[in-house]
């Protein structure tokens, strides 16, 4: 500006904020992170492309983490239709559907006002289903603990070169319709190759909804990452002492 | 397509500093985007042109900085060769993502204040 006589010019600065785009999905996953640990809910994402076979896996799940004595439950997004929730609730995983509209991803906020819907305090392990894609759901965080990408074995070997970001995402990749194998044309040491180039540290189980291959393996995964909820001390109940830019009225009020 | 919605939350982003710099205008603004952001770099200067109409952001310009992708070995610092597996066949430990491969962020925005 003109200090000498107070002309009024403007000035055009640049200002420097190195800020990520999504710190406030981020954020607002921090602050769903916080509810899932104290309650010692152990809260998965889901993610894979449409068909891959996320509510199969799921619902096959249910059995044997029944076996374990864990209590479960889910959200299930998709664009149109509460089809997969009503299928997860029908196989013993108390689901709501969250239904996205034209939105291919799940974001942080659209998980924070499902969850006044869903009784998931109560659960042991809490799904988030995605959107079916592989694309936009690997970069916004929602709070949960891992990621898991389902990969069916219909999907062409290459699949994780062609989507790295999703594949890198990954804390595990299941494979699952291994009960098709003897049926195509696949090979599944090139499944693991191509994981191996996308991911650093691969972790990969195969299995099969149908037959039930896997199931134990990827079970006992899940009971790896409850192990550390499981020795936190216990927390107390966390109460809303943070800011919120909604309404918190549960049982209805949220669009 | 989720670059509406990031255009979406950088905009708004971009009128939160402004207001409270009581900025009279914004000239510009610098994202930088690393290949495994998880951004196609066209789209997102689509969506920008789309979206920024009627906002403080219409008459600024928007410049992205693309990061190639790199990983590399964290003890030893040996590259690891584009398309090879992410582990580093001398110390055998897990690759590291090079920083800025990822990128998603906003670094600069120009703005006119009085």
């Amino acid at each position: 500006m003109c200090t000498t006589c107070g002309c009024g010019d403007t000035e055009l600065v640049p200002v420097e904020l190195h800020e990520k785009i999504l710190a406030g999905n981020d954020r607002t996953a921090r602050h769903n992170r916080e509810h899932f640990v104290s309650a010692r809910v152990l809260a998965v994402n889901v993610m894979g492309s449409p068909g891959a076979g996320k509510t199969g896996v799921l619902e096959a799940t249910a059995k044997a983490a029944a076996a374990r004595g864990w209590r479960l439950g889910a959200v299930s997004a998709d664009l149109a239709t509460d089809n997969d929730a009503r299928r997860l609730s029908k196989a013993g995983i108390p689901s709501r559907a969250i239904t996205t509209g034209q939105a291919c991803h799940l974001d942080a906020e659209l998980v924070h006002r499902s969850l006044h819907d869903v009784p998931w305090r109560e659960t042991d392990v809490f799904f988030i289903e995605n959107v079916g894609n592989l694309v936009c759901p690997a970069i916004y965080d929602l709070g949960q603990a891992a990621n898991v990408v389902v990969l069916s074995v219909t999907e062409g070997e290459d699949k994780p070169l062609k989507y790295p970001v999703m594949f890198k995402a990954a804390d595990l990749v299941l494979i699952t319709k291994c009960d098709l194998v003897p049926h195509l044309d696949v090979d599944l040491a090139k499944i693991h190759d191509a994981l191996a180039r996308v991911m650093p540290a691969p972790r990969a189980i195969e299995v099969s909804a149908k037959t039930g291959q896997g199931i134990d393996g990827w079970i006992a995964w899940l009971a790896e990452q409850r192990a550390p909820l499981e020795d936190a001390p216990h927390a107390h109940d966390h109460g809303h002492d943070h800011p919120h830019d909604h309404g918190h009225g549960h049982g209805g009020g949220h669009g | 397509m989720h670059e509406y919605s990031l255009v979406q939350a950088l905009v708004s982003r971009v009128e939160e500093e402004a207001r409270q710099r009581q900025a009279l205008k914004v000239h510009g603004l610098t994202v930088r985007l690393g290949e495994l952001s998880g951004v196609d770099p066209e789209l997102l200067q689509t969506a920008y042109d789309t979206f920024r109409a009627g906002t403080l952001c219409e008459g600024a310009t928007l410049k992205l900085t693309q990061i190639p992708a790199s990983w590399a070995c964290p003890r030893c610092r040996r590259p690891i060769p584009r398309g090879a597996v992410l582990r580093c066949p001398d110390c055998d430990v897990p690759a590291q993502l090079d920083d800025g491969s990822d990128a998603l962020t906003l670094d600069a925005i120009d703005m006119e204040v009085p």
